[in-house]
């Protein structure tokens, strides 16, 4: 190759706009972004409930919340493409191959970090606050949003970190996405694919917007965060 | 809610014959106890006696291992209509994350009043308090004073019948320490029952109408103040108030 | 009054910050129209490009667009059992049978070849650059115990690779022989990373960009053909499959318009498929 530095590629790929890499980009930022969303208005609110009731099973609800924490890409593709797959149980909505279906393997791979991390800090919070939100008349359903607001500089960074594990991943939306040209390619995808092309160079470029893409958004909630947090103490 | 003075159906609070256990411990045995229309109950007794305990257990927060905890009419402490006239200011409050005002109008919200008297309420409250400057400032950012100042202003928003404070200067500098004794005052003035746990023979002297001791996990005696502090009846107490260790 | 301002400014970010999240979230491209099919079809096919080069020209032909997914020739048999693809361009002509044979598929036909390749490090260690056929350089490699980075993968060129070690009567394993259970490129990769030899399309090794000391060694054995067939999937099994669409692009790729789209291929000026539509 002609060109062969990575860098000058990645800085080419960013100055030059081009077509393809926004599409790319723009899809891979609203999968990822919209698995975070659903994965924290489900997660969130259970993992809430998971550290305010008490009922049967609950230290394995616990457990199992963790232990997904780690759960391979790979496992989580397959299990969606099983189900999403025509031959599956949820084979007539034809979900396979396109971005929804990478939205929900996503989702299922955020979930549980925002799941368990929501338990984790809430519960600490409920120690700290069941007798004052009692006395005020709070009941356990009503501590819930209340408490999650409370402690939403904590769950922001877990939110964050699920955003990180949604954009880096790529076996999960490989399986499920298919790297489909102009319809399912994102970034991890497009990278995986260049690299077995041996397009080092493009691979590593892409890598190197993605990481600048992930940063962006990590320092802007970073930042809202901060600026937040010492306002609000 | 409404403004207007509500009827009397909360007190008096009996207390009958309550124990509570904890992981086989005996905290609190056979009390019984009756707190009337009006005044100022100062609870007293050394560390461990079982008075934040106590006051847990009339404000509903934890429920007796044995005996019963009735409000005027045979009512429980369960009971929604005696659980939304009571309000209680902890050692330490907590406080939501978000500004002085929202602190206050929070628990209106949970009784359902609507979004322009919640605000209008708080101000009132903010303002009684000398906190309206205040209204805007993050709540966790104020001093430790304010703080306390703001959970008692959070307290009169909701109109309590009855108030309970558990040790609520025992964190506080003298003027803070003021400023506090002048809100149970004020509570008081406006036909609010006081029911107070404090450490401090000063501020009991000067709170009390009367007092409740307590020595481990039992009421060694319930009299008027003036009566307490001249002639107590038990050792203990007369130890307790000679500044004496008890236990 | 100006903590209020700065709490109302902070607030207003974070709504902000949220509306566009949310915005993103909801604009999340939904199964656009109907005039598409999905074709499962090989790595080779896909990383060479042909399919930024013909599918332009169907499309202008029929309106309809085919969304690739590039997958081993095992793997794309399997999304077209469950029913998942509507045509598959695949490189295993045993495969492809069984595949029709068991209902799968509609028909199978012949739409294009290239030829395998034997590439190797430039020192070349067994000496196969002059043999006179690819069974024969097999054999050496074995003989020599020469590295090799075999797929392993049950793609097209796996199972071609398996059936020149069955013709050179050879079961190929030891510390030399290295399964890496992956794709035409990182099979490449690897390969060159640790100057081994492989067996690889022609059309993937033409733009493979990662050569380093790999080199083109054997090539031109008629026993390399490497066939790939059209076979659409048949809506007896999957009655949801797109087949007039699929019909029309199997048709298309047998017509003299889509032949001529092939031969016009070039990867670095280089033809790497040939039409041969039966």
């Amino acid at each position: 190759m002609v060109d062969g530095n990575p860098f000058a590629k990645a800085l080419e790929l960013i100055l030059g706009l081009d077509q393809v890499l926004v599409g790319i980009v723009t899809l891979s930022l609203q999968v990822s972004l919209t698995a975070v969303l659903t994965a924290a208005l489900l997660g969130l609110p259970i993992g809430a409930a998971v550290a305010l009731y008490r009922f049967p099973g609950r230290a394995l609800v616990v457990t199992v919340l963790n232990a997904l924490m780690g759960l391979p890409p790979v496992v989580a593709g397959l299990a969606v493409y099983l189900l999403l797959s025509r031959a599956g149980p949820l084979g007539s909505w034809g979900l396979l191959f396109t971005p929804t279906a990478m939205v929900i393997a996503q989702t299922m791979l955020v979930f549980p970090i925002i799941a368990a991390l929501s338990r984790q800090v809430v519960e600490d919070l409920w120690e700290e606050y069941r007798e004052q939100l009692q006395s005020l008349g709070a009941s356990r359903l009503r501590a819930i949003p209340t408490l999650l607001w409370d402690a939403r500089f904590s769950l922001l960074t877990g939110v964050l970190a699920g955003f990180g594990r949604a954009s880096a991943e790529v076996g999960a939306v490989l399986i499920v996405g298919g790297n489909i040209d102009g319809v399912t390619r994102v970034m991890t995808t497009a990278i995986a694919l260049e690299t077995s092309k041996g397009n080092l160079p493009l691979a590593l470029g892409l890598g190197i917007v993605l990481l600048f893409l992930v940063a962006m958004v990590n320092a802007t909630a970073f930042l809202i965060g901060e600026g937040a947090k010492r306002r609000l103490g | 809610m409404n403004d207007k003075p509500l009827p009397e159906t909360l007190l008096p609070l009996e207390v009958d014959g309550v124990s509570f256990r904890h992981r086989g411990q005996t905290l609190l045995d056979d009390v019984s106890l009756r707190l009337g229309h009006s005044g100022k109950t100062v609870i007293m007794g050394p560390n461990g006696a079982g008075k934040s305990l106590l006051m847990r257990l009339c404000h509903g927060l934890l429920s007796p291992s044995a005996g019963s905890i009735r409000w005027a009419d045979g009512k429980a402490a369960s009971d929604p209509d005696v659980r939304g006239r009571q309000a209680m200011v902890f050692q330490r409050p907590v406080l939501l994350r978000r500004s002085a005002l929202s602190n206050i109008r929070y628990p209106l919200a949970l009784r359902g009043m609507r979004r322009q008297q919640r605000t209008q309420r708080a101000l009132d409250a903010l303002r009684h308090f000398g906190l309206a400057e205040l209204a805007d400032r993050p709540a966790r950012v104020l001093s430790g004073g304010e703080q306390q100042r703001l959970a008692l202003a959070r307290a009169w928003a909701l109109q309590p019948r009855i108030l309970f404070l558990d040790e609520p200067t025992s964190a506080l500098d003298p003027a803070a320490t003021k400023a506090v004794e002048d809100a149970v005052r004020a509570f008081h003035a406006k036909g609010t029952r006081i029911v107070m746990n404090t450490h401090d023979l000063g501020q009991a002297r000067r709170l009390a109408d009367d007092v409740l001791f307590l020595c481990r996990g039992r009421v060694l005696e319930h009299t008027p103040a003036g009566r307490f502090f001249d002639t107590p009846s038990t050792p203990e107490a007369a130890a307790f108030i000679r500044g004496e260790l008890v236990w | 009054m100006v903590t209020r301002v700065r709490t109302l400014a902070g607030r207003i970010q974070l709504r902000a910050l949220l509306v566009v999240i949310i915005t993103l979230a909801l604009t999340v491209p939904a199964q656009t129209g109907d005039r598409y099919i999905t074709l499962a079809s090989t790595t080779s096919t896909e990383q060479s490009g042909l399919f930024a080069h013909i599918i332009p020209r169907f499309r202008e032909a029929t309106g309809i667009d085919v969304r690739v997914v590039a997958v081993g020739t095992g793997q794309a048999f399997s999304i077209g059992r469950r029913g998942d693809a509507d045509a598959l361009l695949v490189h295993d002509p045993a495969g492809e049978e069984a595949f029709v044979a068991d209902g799968y598929g509609s028909e199978r036909r012949d739409v294009m070849y290239n030829y395998f390749i034997i590439v190797g490090p430039r020192t070349d260690p067994a000496d196969i650059a002059g043999v006179e056929n690819a069974v024969d350089a097999m054999s050496r490699i074995a003989g020599t115990r020469s590295a090799f980075a075999s797929r392993g993968d049950d793609s097209g060129t796996h199972r071609a690779e398996l059936r020149l070690w069955g013709l050179a009567d050879i079961q190929p394993s030891g510390s030399w022989y290295r399964e890496l259970g992956s794709g035409m490129g990182p099979t490449l990769n690897t390969a060159a990373g640790m100057d081994a030899y492989a067996v690889a399309d022609r059309a993937s090794w033409a733009s493979f960009r990662n050569r380093q000391n790999l080199v083109l060694l054997f090539e031109g054995d008629d026993v390399l053909l490497n066939k790939y067939a059209s076979v659409p999937v048949s809506p007896r099994r999957h009655p949801h499959v797109r087949h007039e669409l699929a019909l029309r692009w199997h048709r298309w790729l047998l017509s003299d318009q889509g032949q001529q789209a092939i031969a016009e291929f070039r990867v670095d000026g280089q033809a790497v498929f040939f039409p041969g539509a039966d």
